[in-house]
């Protein structure tokens, strides 16, 4: 009836998870006393939960990575503190058991609900007001891709306390991932979890990419799209183009698991080689998709306070897609010791130092923008300043990784882990803080406060750097990646130092969490007014903070590069003409739906019966999602109108948008 | 928003579903019928030499494929339809690039890395 699933699963004998999974339900119970307290549930249901609106649904995407973010934190700090302490005779305070579910648990959780949700969230929130346009082209669909993802998050919280997370690293290869080495739930959660997030992600690439070909304002030719757009063009071609690799990969992963097939199997045929392969197609692809959008994020980071254009724009958007287009073909520099021989390792070897070159390109234009601006040092542009030192950094020890001989000598150890947290720390983390702080005013109508936001970065900046340093040479000294216990008591107080680098980064994060709340307590005298709170130069700033639903009472006519730089200097210029009372046409918006929450209700019940074998209630799971999707495309209302005098009386509060 | 000029969405049409219509689809079911009924036959009868089946079957395929682009996704070469074309050329693109380098990748491991 239950499957494998009995009262044994879950680990009472492990006082440290029971410890950790007892606060997380205290702190939901809390939460949910605290919303039924205050009356809030029919404000969040019809706001935020069944909301179609790209604003609120990119805001709850950011929330979501913050939240994860704490999770995956507190993983790297519990590995940190084991490697610090497990030296020679001291076998530290984990079991290998845990250790290796930590490991994992670290990089699926960061990866996938950290970076890229915050990503995706920071596109959702901006496209649509930067191309000019009420929303994306498929509200509800963007609905139901935030709701996927928030429930492969769940799925994998939920391993904290039902059974356990997978052992196998945040790739799962097999043979290790297999049935017969890991018999247990663990790869099946991993599994499950990412596939409905994967398929949310996708829905949001089709979603996003259409939005941006087909539904910008009037006059935004591709060449006078903002920065940001370009990049989300490009990593939204890319998350179209490779997470089906990843679906179809884990697809016949799970064929072996559940069915008996042999793809990667030791026997009967299965080659685990293939499955490398094909997730690494799927992988190079993925950590473009992630860092191309903060790209644009900097760049707009770098026009705006700099208050002058972007430096090469053409050279950008050059660089950009042929990132885009390379970055196919390069995913074998993940397992040059494989095996592959020397004219294949040398071909992807000099495919990796070529994709450095548009790279290259990117960092010096945004140094010619900073160069004779009248640069503001304010918190975006710190991180925009130590994501630029510190990157070029790891990407200089990328092209050293990208050569094979070197790979050879440093593969699986620490240097890889501080190469690839050199550039996913100094690119994503700070690039999606740095367009936080940008578009924070945006989406709340007050600005963040300064000093908690400086704190911050420079928390962040000094610990990255002690808690990464050590390990590029310990990496070089030869330690192992994934060690939960090492001899050599030589390497000691350099992991202590990186744990001291990791505790500062902890300090960094509750910066953040500390501005936010003395923000939200200060923000009447931080209030946002005329919705341009940087001097900006994109059409987001053009609509009040926060922007009304309908975003644009007119969709802007676009002219140029800078299109609202362009329209306030018309006005300085006196050419605006007289203002006059503008007529307001009604406006038609998509009506919110539950369809994404419901559907991600089944999705759970779908995953969580999967893992634990209840086939009855798949089936249930399954059934409940196609009818809500047949409920859904069966509706006749799909969209309401909001009335002329309606956002007549709305524009009489707020400050109206500039006319082109 | 509506006045812009743009591209057809496959599927779409200007003047809704008419006579041309149709009949392009039925043309499309034809040839896709016939493709699929030579390739049960080329794989069957001995007219083709033995090891050139394959081939005739991948070239069978293929051909398969455009008429789906062509009938069923309306992928045609109008100056309404750049988006749709530049797609299904970036998917040519990344699909071929996969398949290329891992057909070359796994060649590459089973000659060096198999028993």
């Amino acid at each position: 009836m239950l499957g494998k699933l009995s009262w044994s699963v879950i680990p009472v004998d492990q006082p440290m998870v029971m410890i950790a999974s007892g606060l997380m339900i205290l702190a939901i119970l809390a939460m949910m006393i605290g919303i039924t307290v205050k009356g809030l549930w029919r404000y969040l249901w019809r706001e935020w939960l069944t909301s179609v609106d790209h604003k609120r649904i990119g805001v709850m995407y950011c929330a979501l990575a913050m939240v994860m973010l704490l999770r995956g934190v507190t993983d790297a700090i519990m590995m940190r503190a084991q490697q610090a302490l497990a030296a020679g005779s001291a076998q530290g305070y984990l079991p290998p058991e845990h250790f290796d579910q930590l490991f994992s648990a670290h990089g699926t959780i960061m990866i996938f609900f950290v970076a890229m949700p915050f990503v995706v969230g920071l596109m959702n929130f901006v496209l649509p007001l930067q191309l000019g346009i009420r929303d994306v082209a498929f509200p509800t669909l963007n609905s139901v891709s935030f709701w996927l993802t928030a429930s492969g998050a769940l799925l994998v919280n939920l391993s904290l306390v039902i059974g356990n997370f997978a052992r196998t690293g945040w790739l799962a290869y097999p043979p290790l991932a297999e049935l017969r080495f890991s018999p247990d739930v663990g790869v099946d959660y991993y599994l499950w979890a990412l596939q409905i997030s994967g398929i949310g992600t996708l829905l949001g690439g089709i979603n996003l990419m259409t939005t941006i070909l087909k539904m910008r304002a009037p006059g935004m030719g591709y060449m006078r799209m903002p920065m940001f757009c370009w990049t989300a063009l490009a990593s939204n071609l890319l998350i179209v183009a490779a997470f089906p690799v990843l679906t179809a990969t884990f697809a016949m992963l799970l064929l072996d698991r559940y069915l008996g097939f042999h793809f990667f199997t030791v026997d009967g045929g299965g080659n685990m080689m293939m499955y490398v392969n094909l997730i690494w197609v799927w992988g190079h692809p993925e950590v473009y998709i992630l860092i191309l959008p903060v790209f644009g994020v900097f760049s707009e980071v770098a026009a705006t306070f700099s208050g002058k254009p972007l430096f090469g724009y053409r050279s950008m958007v050059g660089a950009t897609m042929a990132i885009c287009i390379l970055s196919f073909i390069v995913w074998l520099h993940h397992f040059f010791t494989m095996g592959a021989g020397g004219d294949v390792n040398g071909f992807f070897g000099i495919m990796t130092m070529i994709i450095a070159v548009p790279t290259g390109v990117k960092v010096f234009n945004w140094m010619f923008t900073f160069y004779g601006g009248r640069l503001r040092l304010s918190v975006p542009i710190l991180w925009t300043a130590g994501f630029m030192v510190t990157f070029v950094l790891g990407g200089a020890t990328g092209v050293m990784l990208a050569i094979p001989p070197i790979d050879f000598i440093v593969h699986d150890t620490v240097f890889l882990v501080a190469h690839f947290h050199n550039v996913i720390i100094a690119g994503v983390i700070f690039g999606v803080f740095a367009g936080y702080t940008y578009w924070f005013p945006k989406a709340f109508g007050f600005t963040l406060d300064e000093g908690w936001g400086r704190a911050a970065f420079w928390c962040w900046l000094i610990g990255f750097y002690l808690a990464f340093m050590p390990l590029y040479w310990l990496g070089l000294a030869g330690m192992p990646r994934r060690l939960q216990h090492y001899q050599t008591v030589a390497w000691q107080p350099w992991l202590e130092l990186a744990a001291l680098g990791a505790l500062i980064v902890v300090a960094g994060i509750a910066c953040l969490l500390i501005q936010l709340m003395v923000s939200i307590r200060t923000r009447a005298s931080r209030l946002d007014t005329t919705g341009d709170p940087w001097n900006g130069r994109t059409l987001e700033w053009a609509s009040p903070s926060p922007p009304p639903a309908w975003n644009f009472s007119e969709l802007p006519v676009v002219d140029g590069e800078d299109a609202f730089w362009r329209m306030k200097q018309m006005a300085r210029e006196g050419h605006a003409g007289p203002a006059q009372a503008v007529a307001y046409r009604s406006i038609e918006m998509p009506k919110n739906s539950p369809t994404g929450i419901v559907t991600a209700f089944f999705a759970v019940l779908t995953g969580f019966a999967l893992i634990w074998h209840i086939w009855w209630m798949a089936g249930l799971g399954l059934l409940g999602a196609l009818v809500t999707m047949l409920a859904f495309a069966w509706r006749d209302m799909t969209e309401s109108e909001i009335p002329g005098d309606v956002i007549a009386q709305y524009y009489q509060t707020h400050p109206s948008e500039p006319k082109g | 928003m509506d006045d812009t000029p743009r591209d057809r969405a496959p599927g779409d049409s200007r003047e809704g579903p008419g006579q041309s219509e149709l009949r392009a689809y039925l043309i499309g079911i034809g040839l896709a019928a016939l493709l699929t009924a030579t390739s049960f036959w080329v794989a069957t009868t001995s007219v083709l030499w033995a090891p050139g089946v394959a081939v005739g079957l991948a070239v069978l395929a293929i051909a398969q494929m455009g008429v789906h682009l062509v009938f069923f996704l309306h992928v045609t070469t109008g100056p309404d339809n750049t988006n749709n074309v530049l797609a299904v050329a970036f998917g040519v693109l990344i699909v071929g690039l996969v398949v290329a380098g891992s057909l070359w990748i796994m060649a590459h491991l089973n000659a060096n890395m198999m028993p």
